[in-house]
């Protein structure tokens, strides 16, 4: 392949300006709500997070797309190592064991949301597609060692957003309907299995407080009560910016991280909620822009699985905070109060970027 | 391409846009369903919301008031409420609940029960909700306390005011007590009135005049935290105090009235007749009513309940007597009033009394009788043979119809609770009861007020007034009121009619002969008439005899009435002592004292 065939894109730093826009906009509007819920200093914590993760996106950004996927095994070995080692000398917090210290606190499954796209992507990147029986097999077995990993210490909430990245990618490629619907109803006479001899009890107690939250409104079930109880009460317009009373006076639980857009629905109301999506519809439709525009099966899958998981994001957390789905611990994408997962998001566009950066120029 | 030469990239890519194309589609859809969501919590929901989260804000507490308190006639504080310290706990901020109790234990005193009822209290309440370990602490619990309460997160001594009782025994069963609300109490108070509140009237004046003395609560309307933490006040309406009570009770006389029956069980009560108010009324023995402010504890009650001199019986009120010779004054005026006698009506007693054609001799107390009597000395010798007679003259029936209007077997509608009914037997009534009709022998005793007749002192408190009042009832109160309402007997009774009663009482105490002459004061003439109620069924001749011999619980009761100064009553008073034996030996010097300690010492202050 030849770069450089014009010569505005032999710049030495690529960058994918409505992207970043996009992404700009929403940390923003993010910071604004945080602001309200968890005041200055979480604010100024947030905006060192932000600033990182904008870094490490746009350094990214320059990494050739072959390059990544050369590193893309080892970097899968890495991954599944850490994660035993957070078996064996995982850092324990709240009943689960998520983290290693290796000088900071680490977080082994974060790295799998990026390493297992890139690892079924890289796996399918010479074979002949829509995948096969054989490579459908193998391609699982990569995905499931990881997530049932993640699964085990325990946490939910990342091993679906694992296994959810790493069956993107196997859509993207082409799997065909049929499998597809054959998993999903394999998945839903499996959950009775799934119920009785893998779910932890407190998961299992989520679960029951999702189907029916006013039976243990004191205990479990109080987070969602409050939560649509703030998202409802802030109407069409909302209450106003610092003026939401389940926020400012405590009712609503977890105000900055995960029940961050409960926040912004009690204070900026339907009219905050729709500008939230619309920036959320953006960005994915850059994202997937980007995908379709991407110049091989590698880097096209990355982009595209990328982009879904990271609606995936939205859609478990809008849902789960608002009644739709159970709580499962996923943050609201680049708006929530917390390190690792907007490193790793930013990282995604990182390699999003890089994709556009390093797509088929010549084409046309 | 490098790699495989089969790779179809042209369809690949098309398979790929495809997918990207559902991929748009599936987004769209499941935002569009978050997007209505979202519609219906906030829009078709918002109101409902809305008032949710304005319920989860503000919050309105009650804020008791403070109970009236109360106050002798001469304004001298009987009961008030002080403040004490109570230990409290908020479950959520103690880390290990039973472990915290346990070594609390040593500072204050809780028992192992408290501490199983604590735990399960704590796991029905909400986690911020404040729970009272132990109320009262004493001032050691609370000093030891709060020198180690910085070890106790979560814990605190709270300040509030707890009902004291300044005099116990002495005034036990007129102010009575309040305590805890409990379930029965809800069903008759007035929940709103009573949110926020711990206590109520449970017996006595406390209970008579809650209405009074519990005021109105105001309220407290705040924003709270999800925690419960007040963060500011939006609006505070004070609660309005109960009303202060004054009693027509002296304190001092009281006292004196307790004191004055000493060792022995009974009651002693004195109203000024005048205007009905009830200035001593003791039922003895008493109680501590502090004991019962924050629940009693088992083993007190018990004491109480299973002790034989039965503390916590009000005597006055429910106390059943036979009147015995109190009730001859009455007797002597329906003889007059019915003309069966005249003024210069005399009799000779020659020491027994029998029926025409019955064998059956009913006595004098005096062997071989008290010679040629008049209605003065039928009252200053206290003859039974005279009043045998002219309760037979008189008949049951005209006895009970003389008798009602002065409040026998009627209730003296004092204000308290829980006063029970004397009896004033009739035919009709013993028909209906016993099935039986009246004997005349029954007529021959109800003369000297044995039988059937049943008075409680309080009642014939009452009927001595409208004696001394000569025919004017005022109910008898414990409150001061303006304007008592006086209501006259039924019957016109000649002045010369209740002259020569009073003159009879009057010779009780004052003449040479009278049976209670040892309470004789010089500076004003006492008004009076001994009485003896029979314990047990005994034969009628031994009524009288050896009775200071016999064991203490089965002497006779003793009785006297009286009110002074007798040409201008001012205080009349009735005590009964029981197994007092005789009435003149022992209820007429404890009713002198009560008389004297009022006429000579306090109307001259």
């Amino acid at each position: 392949m030849i770069y450089g065939g014009r010569i505005h894109h032999n710049k030495r730093h690529y960058i994918d300006w409505w992207l970043t826009a996009f992404i700009l906009l929403l940390m923003s509007f993010g910071l604004v709500v945080l602001f309200s819920a968890g005041g200055w200093v979480l604010v100024k914590k947030q905006i060192i997070r932000l600033a990182l993760g904008l870094m490490v996106m746009l350094f990214l950004a320059q990494v050739k797309p072959e390059k990544l996927a050369g590193l893309t095994p080892w970097l899968y070995v890495l991954t599944i190592l850490l994660l035993l080692a957070v078996f064996f000398f995982g850092y324990e917090s709240k009943g689960a064991t998520r983290w290693i210290k290796i000088g900071i606190r680490f977080q082994p499954s974060e790295l799998a949301k990026l390493v297992i796209p890139l690892m079924i992507a890289w796996f399918y990147r010479y074979r002949i597609l829509p995948p096969d029986l054989k490579s459908i097999g193998t391609s699982l077995l990569i995905l499931l060692i990881p997530v049932f990993l993640i699964f085990k210490q325990p946490d939910l909430g990342t091993s679906i957003l694992v296994a959810v990245s790493g069956l993107f990618v196997l859509f993207l490629a082409g799997l065909s309907w049929k499998y597809i619907l054959g998993g999903l109803v394999t998945l839903v006479s499996a959950a009775p299995i799934m119920w009785l001899f893998f779910m932890k009890e407190y998961q299992k107690q989520r679960v029951l407080t999702f189907l029916n939250p006013t039976q243990d409104s004191l205990g479990s079930g109080w987070n969602i009560i409050q939560s649509e109880i703030a998202i409802g009460s802030g109407g069409l317009l909302g209450k106003g910016w610092q003026n939401g009373s389940q926020t400012q006076l405590d009712f609503l639980p977890e105000h900055s991280t995960d029940f961050i857009l409960s926040v912004l629905s009690e204070e900026f109301g339907l009219l905050g909620v729709t500008i939230l999506l619309l920036l959320y519809i953006a960005i994915i439709l850059r994202g997937l822009y980007i995908a379709s525009q991407a110049k091989d099966t590698f880097n096209r899958l990355i982009a595209g699985a990328l982009t879904l998981t990271f609606f995936v994001y939205l859609f478990i957390n809008a849902g789960m905070i608002s009644g739709l789905l159970p709580v499962v611990g996923v943050p609201l994408p680049l708006v929530s109060y917390g390190g690792t997962s907007i490193i790793t998001l930013m990282a995604g566009f990182g390699m999003i970027m890089s994709v556009y950066n390093h797509r088929k120029l010549l084409k046309s | 391409m490098s790699g495989k030469q089969i790779k179809n990239a042209q369809q690949e890519t098309r398979v790929f846009q495809s997918r990207i194309v559902a991929s748009v589609l599936i987004i769209f859809l499941l935002i569009g369903i978050i997007f209505v969501r979202y519609f219906y919590l906030q829009v078709i929901q918002h109101q409902s919301l809305l008032a949710n989260s304005e319920h989860n804000r503000i919050k309105t507490t009650a804020i008791p008031p403070a109970r009236g308190f109360i106050y002798d006639r001469n304004g001298r504080l009987l009961v008030e409420n002080i403040p004490t310290y109570r230990l409290q706990m908020i479950p959520e901020k103690v880390d290990d609940i039973k472990q915290s109790l346990n070594e609390l234990k040593q500072l204050v005193h809780i028992t192992d029960d408290d501490i199983k009822e604590l735990i399960k209290k704590q796991s029905l309440n909400r986690p911020f909700k404040p729970l009272i370990v132990k109320n009262k602490l004493n001032e050691k619990e609370l000093s030891s306390f709060m020198v180690r309460k910085h070890k106790y997160p979560g814990f605190k001594a709270v300040p509030y005011l707890i009902r004291h009782y300044k005099y116990t025994d002495i005034l036990a069963h007129v102010v009575g007590y309040v305590g805890r609300i409990n379930d029965k109490d809800l069903k008759r108070l007035d929940k709103k009135r009573y949110k926020g509140s711990e206590y109520t009237g449970k017996l006595g004046l406390e209970r008579f005049h809650e209405n009074q003395l519990h005021g109105f609560p105001g309220s407290l309307t705040v924003e709270t935290n999800a925690q419960g933490r007040v963060l500011k006040t939006i609006e505070k309406i004070p609660p309005v105090s109960g009303q202060d009570l004054t009693l027509t009770i002296d304190i001092d006389l009281q006292k004196t009235a307790y004191d004055a029956l000493g060792e022995l069980t009974g009651s002693a009560i004195a109203i000024n007749p005048k205007n009905g108010e009830v200035l001593a009324m003791v039922s003895k023995p008493g109680f501590d009513p502090n004991d019962f402010v924050n629940g009693i504890s088992h083993k007190k009650y018990n004491q109480l309940i299973n002790s034989n001199q039965k503390p916590l019986f009000n005597r006055s009120l429910r106390g059943g007597y036979e009147p015995g010779s109190t009730i001859k004054p009455y007797m002597a005026l329906a003889g007059l009033y019915y003309r069966v006698i005249n003024l210069n009506y005399s009799m000779f007693s020659k020491g027994y009394f029998q029926l025409d054609n019955q064998a059956r001799k009913y006595h004098d107390w005096k062997r071989g009788g008290h010679g040629l009597i008049d209605i003065k000395q039928s009252l200053v010798q206290s003859v039974n043979t005279f009043y045998y007679q002219l309760a037979v003259l008189l008949g049951i029936d005209r006895i009970h119809e003389f008798l009602k209007p002065f409040k026998f077997g009627e209730l003296s509608q004092i204000d308290l609770l829980a006063e029970k009914r004397g009896l004033l037997p009739s035919r009709q009534w013993k028909r209906a009861t016993k099935g039986k009709m009246w004997f005349p022998g029954e007529t021959v005793i109800t003369g000297i007020g044995q039988g059937f007749l049943v008075t409680t002192p309080i009642q014939l408190a009452t009927s001595l007034t409208i004696l001394a009042n000569k025919g004017i009832y005022i109910k008898p109160h414990l409150i001061k009121t303006e304007n008592p309402e006086l209501t006259k007997l039924p019957f016109d009774i000649p002045e010369s009619y209740w002259d020569v009663v009073h003159q009879g009482m009057i010779g009780v105490i004052h003449d040479k002969k009278g049976t209670a002459r040892s309470i004789k004061n010089n500076n004003y003439l006492t008004a009076g008439k001994s009485g003896t109620s029979q314990v047990y069924g005994k034969k009628e001749e031994d009524v009288y005899n050896k009775n200071l011999e016999i064991p203490l619980h089965l002497r006779n009761h003793a009785l006297f009435i009286a009110f002074a100064p007798a040409d201008d009553p001012k205080i009349a008073v009735v005590v009964v002592a029981e197994h007092g034996a005789s009435g003149s030996k022992t209820a007429a010097p404890i009713a002198g004292k009560i008389i004297d300690k009022y006429l000579n010492e306090i109307l001259i202050q």
